[in-house]
């Protein structure tokens, strides 16, 4: 039913959604060059579009940080911060309550609400991952954005399951005896859409009409949707700030962020790129790979590329099979 | 809409788990999210029966952890809502980070804690080390002495939690097993008076409220988090008087009295119990039993409210007694610490007043051990040694095998 519906209803041109007002004010603390904030952006614009309003609960990390600094605030919409690991816990009663308080006639009838879990790859994929289970588990109707920025990047760019192998962290730094991370870049989505939910995307601002469709469709999805969106740092993965969006393009076209989702069981990729880059150009502009370009580490590269193309050829499979099914 | 099941005062023969779950249906919360432990099960699974049968409006949230079952409640208490759950022990713990956000964002929330020891070794028989835990985690704290008293208490406790001086959460404890699975006689109120009692929620700043949206849980940095705390201290003391006036209100509603301590058989005492809980009931007979077989004049006091706590009420007590020692009974214990917790504020009570009497601590139950008729009569007549001047240690243990 959502898939009609998501067909029927047509995001503004983007001229038109630049009118709506923001409802992530200006002043706030994220670094020049932050995806996190184009990524909130991105949202509020469907969700005007779509005239919904937002009740936000916010997970310990970045975006809270900067966000609401007492007596300070940037948002101009309904938004809690309860703790690091339990965004979904809290929209969950936030969730529980509205359903409670509209049975009772204690809300107003016209106004379109969605309830949306926003956390970074720690509050998500690591400590906030038992809170996100139980949710998507229970059904309650949400959306859960992870803005991934691969790492603890509010503290200082520990390492997260999140963050990709080889990457350079305060926590598993490259040394003598240390290439890096050691292990892969846990597949989030995967495990999301292994509970069976109706919506699960990957989704990567530098595309953002494949976002805001994306978007619209977890708007319009009844039950728990699952967002993993790519979050640009160039404080933490020493790239430029002005080039945020470019190294964003890049993990797309080289295939390591591939965009795609999972709708009522039903895989899709929703960008193929015609003729995919090496993984080593999205690699070289962040500093936080740099030694895997000596000389002697040439061999990771291709380690890298392989699982990249592993994982694209996975993806790829899960769509067949959804195709064959039909 | 519910049925009214209870339509005037009736006796049942109730567990506390039973009462308490009883209690909550007639306040009908709008959310309850709560995680199943021993001994608490029982009380979660008689609430989901409401719930599978009507009973309840509630919104029933069965989370994957005490965590997300606190979480829960701060979101929905945070929107507006009035938010109820239950817990015991380690899951009490496993809360513990959230119960402080839940009363620094000042959030009424109502819970039952099934009075259960702590890991390691793991048990999970009755003792108080789960509430004293959490003691400083900004609750207000009520302990139950059997099954109706936790019914009467967590009826008050949705008002003291609501009241606009205190907006503070509240958790009432009753001992594990002998409260909660034991079955005593209660005396139910009936439905429409309880919610007439309880009355209805005035949110405040509530999350849902989109056409004047609010901000919970920003950042307070150096300059401003203490002036928070500052204000939690000043709800926590408004919650001394609102207490005593809820509990006044009971009395009149139904005749039933509450305060922050009961008394018994202190007026003409010389020597003077301490105690919270369920042990309180075992004490007051074993007071009866020494006045009439050896003409022992015992008294006790029984904490009802151990946050905030009443330091003016235990030291009325105390002065208007013939006082010679005093006996604080622990059912928990602070390692490194001079006695029990509880020890420790009779102890600050005395420095308040600047008037001092002799004074020991048992600790008694740790993880279920029992505490019978014969461990009081032996810590009474270690009272009347100290009170004679023998040196007593200030951590005595009853019934322990050494």
């Amino acid at each position: 039913m959502a898939q009609v519906k998501a067909a029927e209803i047509k995001i503004p041109p983007l001229k038109k959604l630049t009118n709506y007002p923001e409802k992530l004010a200006p002043g706030h603390r994220l670094c020049a060059g932050c995806g996190a904030s184009i990524i909130i952006r991105q949202m509020y614009m469907v969700a005007n579009a779509l005239g919904y309003e937002l009740i936000i609960a916010n997970a310990t990390g970045c975006v809270e940080v900067c966000t609401t600094i007492y007596p300070y605030n940037s948002w101009k919409s309904p938004w809690i911060h309860n703790a690091f690991e339990n965004a979904a816990a809290t929209i969950s009663g936030v969730e529980a309550a509205y359903k409670a308080l509209k049975r009772k006639g204690k809300l107003p009838t016209d106004k379109k609400v969605k309830f949306v879990a926003l956390a970074g790859d720690g509050g998500t994929y690591d400590i906030g991952f038992q809170s996100l289970s139980g949710a998507l588990e229970r059904g309650h109707d949400f959306i859960y954005v992870c803005y991934d920025n691969e790492a603890y990047m509010n503290t200082g760019i520990q390492r997260s399951s999140a963050t990709p192998k080889y990457a350079n962290t305060t926590t598993q730094p490259v040394g003598s005896e240390s290439l890096g991370k050691p292990q892969s870049k846990k597949w989030l989505p995967v495990v999301a859409a292994a509970h069976g939910i109706p919506y699960v995307a990957q989704v990567a601002p530098s595309h953002w009409k494949d976002f805001m469709e994306k978007f619209k469709k977890a708007l319009l999805t009844e039950g728990p949707s699952f967002i993993n969106a790519f979050s640009v740092c160039p404080r933490g993965w020493r790239s430029k700030e002005e080039e945020g969006i470019l190294v964003t393009k890049l993990a797309v076209e080289t295939n390591y962020w591939p965009l795609f989702e999972v709708e009522n069981g039903k895989w899709r990729i929703t960008y193929k790129p015609r003729n995919p880059k090496p993984v080593e150009e999205y690699l070289k502009m962040q500093g936080r790979f740099k030694h895997l370009f000596k000389p002697e580490n040439r061999r990771l590269i291709e380690e890298f590329q392989a699982e990249v193309d592993n994982r694209w050829e996975w993806l790829n499979h899960m769509e067949e099979m959804g195709e064959e099914k039909c | 809409m519910r049925p009214e099941l209870i339509k005037e005062v009736t006796y049942v023969p109730y567990s506390g788990n039973m009462a308490a779950a009883e209690a909550m249906r007639q306040i009908n919360p709008d959310v309850v999210a709560a995680y199943p432990i021993t001994p608490q099960t029982e009380l979660m699974q008689f609430f989901a029966d409401f719930v599978a049968n009507g009973l309840v409006d509630s919104e029933y949230i069965p989370v994957e952890s005490e965590h997300s079952a606190m979480s829960a409640c701060v979101g929905a208490a945070a929107a507006g809502s009035r938010a109820m759950t239950a817990t015991a022990g380690p899951g009490l713990a496993y809360m513990w980070e959230v119960l402080g956000i839940a009363s620094g964002m000042r959030l009424p929330i109502v819970m039952t804690v099934v009075n259960r020891a702590l890991s390691a070794p793991i048990n999970i028989h009755g003792d108080q080390s789960d509430m004293m835990g959490a003691r400083d985690q900004g609750w207000i704290m009520l302990f139950s002495e059997n099954a109706e008293e936790q019914y009467d208490n967590l009826i008050q406790a949705i008002r003291i939690a609501e009241d606009e001086r205190t907006r503070l959460p509240v958790m009432v404890g009753m001992d594990g097993f002998v409260i909660s699975h034991a079955i005593e006689r209660v005396r139910l109120l009936p439905d429409r008076a309880v919610e007439e009692f309880v009355g209805e929620l005035k949110p405040m700043y509530p999350l849902l409220d989109v056409d004047n949206p609010v901000t919970h849980g920003a950042v307070a940095m150096t300059d401003s988090y203490m002036e928070f705390k500052r204000q939690q201290r000043e709800a926590m003391t408004n919650a001394y008087k609102v207490i005593k006036e809820v509990g006044e209100a009971f009395e009149e509603a139904f005749g039933r009295k509450y305060e922050h301590i009961e008394t018994y058989k202190t007026e003409d005492a010389d020597y003077i119990l301490v105690i919270t809980g369920s042990a309180a009931g075992t004490a007051k007979y074993v007071v009866d039993k020494l006045r009439e077989e050896k003409s022992i004049k015992a008294g006790l006091i029984k904490i009802r409210t151990f946050r905030p706590f009443p330091y003016n009420d235990v030291m009325d007590a105390i002065e208007a007694s013939n006082c010679k020692a005093i006996g604080i009974f622990d059912r928990a214990e602070t390692f490194g610490g001079a006695s029990g917790p509880l020890f420790e504020e009779v102890a600050t009570t005395q420095y308040l007043r600047r008037k001092y009497y002799p004074m020991t601590g048992f600790i008694y139950g740790l993880g279920g051990r029992d505490t019978n008729v014969n461990h009081i009569e032996e810590a009474i007549d270690k009272l009347m040694r100290l009170a004679a001047g023998e040196e007593i240690p200030l951590v005595n243990y009853l019934n322990l095998k050494e």
